[in-house]
């Protein structure tokens, strides 16, 4: 998986400790896994890696740099856009919770 | 190129200071009586005396829109403006002093519509005093001349890191020809270093500005706060390192003028201070005690210089070129705010002229002054007082 | 530069971000960053992608960006590349992202402008025809018939009154290098619009549809469904001018029904027989103008 992590970040303890101005680029205190009703699950029998559902994914949750495309879950936020793109039928979204989805 | 005397108006005198700044980028729009400042540095960019980036922008909003963007990367910048321009950049003034963002701009002091007017008087820059730039008014060409110079090296200071605002009165400033001295290039090299900061967006190390704060926006702001709190000993050290090298310094965020053993003193911002010398020059040869104080800063303010000449005097004027409509002059409010932390300060009067560039006479100041021994010597005067009213009133 | 998801970069230039699930003009953006890649200077006004990109400490940008004045977005960007210029900095782009109301509203003096100066330049319009983060107020390019917050239907008025202005011609107008109108249903024109934009040498302009799924009201896991079906009804229009000529990128063989199209929205659900008829009219219209003057 090579989507960006989530760091730690404590207030600063002082005013001066504040940024003047510019702040790091890239900086992520919280996922949204949290937003998520429905989880798409790949199937990766189905999969032919057309990369559709990379392409169209507003968050940019799914990873295609392994072999197998993966899904970053600390920040899908359960659209199923990919689910209704996929052509082959090859994403399910499954209900959070549900542990009956042999995919997980 | 060595250092010269040229005949100048106060707007060439800014463009000049300008040229020898070296700011990467400018964005000009033009408005009356700025107008000649964005014209001169066209002709300094076009002659190559002047290697910046010159923005021809739609709007005193894009003006300084694209001074925020430039400076955004690290880029030095100028802008300019008067007036209705300067309100209608407003949204942008607290946005990049909240940024950081050490960019100067030159402001020619004209009246607010409506009526309409052309002529000069500080209701554009006091209604902006609480934007969070630094604000300085200048009395003649020369001095805008240095100030320009001085305030890339104050803004630019990383313990400051604010905006600065240079007022010039209109056309009594911006259009009257003076004798100057322009420093040469070597040695503004030499007093105003190029501008190196980390407050800017960085393609080796990715940043961002200007975004948003919700849970912490406080602290962001008390920062600002206590960074600006640091203004006046870096204005005064630049004062003096100015000083030093080309023998010109203004005396920081105050000049007193014959102030020492004075019983009233008429406290003046901007080019009004000029014809006050010379009457306070002239009711000293005839034995009166006056004295003024030229307000060079509006912010940050200088209270602790105020509260020093206002513990001395047994009555004090403040001449406001503007009037908050419905209380008082907006420089008496902020005196006032500061001298009522005396166990007894002193009686004050608020002498609000000029509106629209009525004119102040010396007539007029010595007329201010006699008003301010009398309230010295226990009479009771009127607290706001309108001059050159061209008419009765019944207020 | 990429064209197709297998071309391009594996890397985010826009993650985590808190916009709602399935939104489109986070996916514009998004696409357009890995187009552009990590050298890029990006400048957005007020709007849902500023607000939900840059929220002090979560900064999803890994690039360079900043929150431009809401009206002000093209003069921002003529000051980054004065800036970049001036300090000779070589190999990157400059981008802004606005929204409808953040470029034919209250944007298009700075716009205007930063086109007339003719500064390198890439100006993105991700239009979702509604000012949709203050909570769905029409906007000028809301169409006609479109139930707003600030243009409800009620039994007077059929919501949005207005036509759309028509910016990417308003935009062509001022004899811009390059402009293209692009949609989220058609991902592999939009990069190659992006790419083509990156390689001028003044000011371009790409004008993106982003459907909103809260604001237009449909499921979420259409957004995508509905950039395509607004082309293959006729009603949206992929076009390029490049060399002071209008080009038509795609002519659909035969429309779809606009009264599909429209009636799977909640915005536009009120609407009478007689106003699609209204809308169908007006888009025969204009693609009759079309198909006479544009190059095909």
């Amino acid at each position: 998986m090579d989507r960006p992590k989530v760091v730690e970040y404590s207030k600063p303890l002082c005013v001066e400790d504040y940024p003047c101005g510019a702040f790091k680029a890239g900086h992520l205190v919280q996922d949204n896994a949290g937003w998520r009703v429905f989880r798409p699950v790949i199937d990766q029998q189905k999969c032919v890696r057309c990369l559709r559902c990379f392409l169209v994914c507003p968050d940019g949750a799914i990873d295609k740099s392994g072999d197998r495309l993966e899904i970053d879950y600390g920040f899908c936020k359960g659209c199923g856009v990919c689910a209704y793109e996929c052509k082959l039928g090859a994403i399910t979204m499954v209900r959070e919770g549900d542990e009956t989805d042999a995919g997980l | 190129m060595p250092g010269c005397r040229i005949f100048v108006s106060g707007d060439e005198a800014v463009a000049e200071a300008v040229r020898l700044a070296r700011p990467h980028v400018i964005s000009a729009y033009p408005i009356t009586p700025q107008t000649v400042v964005v014209e001169r540095i066209s002709d300094f960019v076009e002659d190559g005396s002047l290697k910046s980036e010159y923005l021809h922008v739609e709007s005193e909003h894009s003006a300084m829109s694209a001074a925020l963007g430039a400076a955004a990367v690290g880029a030095r910048t100028f802008t300019a403006t008067s007036s209705q321009g300067l309100l209608y950049m407003a949204e942008l003034l607290p946005y990049v002093s909240g940024a950081r963002f050490p960019i100067v701009m030159m402001n020619a002091n004209r009246t607010l519509a409506t009526p309409w007017a052309l002529l000069s008087d500080h209701r554009d820059s006091l209604s902006q005093i609480d934007s969070g730039w630094i604000q300085v008014y200048c009395e003649d060409a020369q001095e805008a001349l240095d100030m320009i110079i001085q305030a890339y090296r104050i803004a630019e200071d990383p313990r400051v890191m604010a905006p600065i605002m240079v007022n010039l009165d209109g056309f009594l400033l911006t259009h009257t020809y003076e004798m100057v001295e322009l420093p040469g290039q070597e040695e503004v090299d030499a007093f105003l270093p190029p501008y190196r900061t980390g407050n800017k967006m960085d393609l080796d190390d990715p940043k961002t500005v200007c975004y948003a704060a919700m849970d912490e926006y406080m602290e962001f702001h008390m920062k600002q706060e206590l960074d600006m709190r640091k203004a006046p000993a870096v204005i005064a050290e630049v004062d003096r390192a100015f000083g030093d090298r080309f023998g010109r310094s203004y005396g920081g965020m105050v000049e007193p003028y014959r102030c020492e053993d004075a019983e009233v003193v008429l406290l003046t911002l901007g080019t009004v201070t000029g014809t006050a010398r010379v009457v306070v020059d002239a009711m000293r040869e005839e034995g009166h005690r006056v004295g003024l104080a030229k307000l060079r800063f509006m912010r940050p303010f200088p209270r602790q210089e105020i509260l020093e000449i206002a513990g001395r005097v047994k009555a004090m004027g403040v001449i406001d070129k503007d009037i908050s409509v419905g209380y008082e002059g907006i420089v008496f409010t902020n005196v006032n705010s500061s001298v009522c932390d005396l166990a007894s300060p002193p009686p004050r009067i608020n002498f609000i002229g000029g509106l629209g560039g009525r004119n102040i006479s010396k007539g007029h100041v010595r007329g201010m002054f006699g008003q301010l021994l009398k309230l010295a010597g226990g009479e009771g005067m009127e607290r706001i007082q309108f001059i050159n009213v061209g008419c009765e009133h019944n207020g | 530069m990429a064209t197709n998801a297998r071309e391009l970069t594996n890397t985010e230039f826009l993650y985590g971000h808190r916009a709602c699930a399935g939104c489109g003009g986070s996916l514009a953006l998004r696409l357009a960053m890995k187009v552009l890649g990590p050298r890029t200077f990006v400048a957005i006004p007020a709007n849902c992608m500023s607000a939900v990109s840059f929220l002090y400490p979560q900064i999803s940008f890994t690039t360079n960006a900043m929150i431009s004045p809401f009206p002000a977005t093209g003069a921002v960007l003529s000051g980054i590349e004065a800036g970049a210029r001036a300090l000779g900095f070589k190999d990157y782009s400059v981008v802004g992202f606005a929204g409808d109301g953040g470029t034919a509203d209250i944007g298009i003096q700075a716009l205007s402008g930063a086109i007339d100066r003719g500064d390198r330049v890439i100006y993105v319009c991700y239009d979702n025809e509604a000012y949709m983060n203050t909570g769905i107020q029409k906007s000028g390019l809301t169409p006609f018939g479109s139930r707003t917050t600030t243009s409800p239907a009620g039994r007077n008025i059929p919501g949005a009154a207005g036509r759309k202005k028509d910016m990417f011609e308003i935009v062509a107008a001022h004899g811009i290098e390059y402009a293209a109108t692009a949609s989220i249903g058609y991902l592999e024109d939009f990069l190659k619009k992006i790419g083509k934009a990156a390689r001028c040498r003044t000011t371009s302009y790409i004008h993106v549809l982003s459907p909103c799924a809260t604001g237009w009201g449909f499921p979420v896991e259409q957004t995508v469904e509905m950039g395509k079906e607004a082309v293959d009804c006729g009603l949206w229009v992929l076009a390029e001018y490049e060399d002071e000529e209008f080009v038509l990128n795609r002519k659909p063989k035969e429309f779809s029904c606009v009264g599909d199209y429209l009636k799977k929205q909640a915005r536009f659900k009120h609407l009478k027989e007689k106003e699609v008829e209204f809308i169908t009219a007006n888009r025969d219209k204009k693609w009759e103008k079309i198909l006479k003057n544009w190059k095909a």
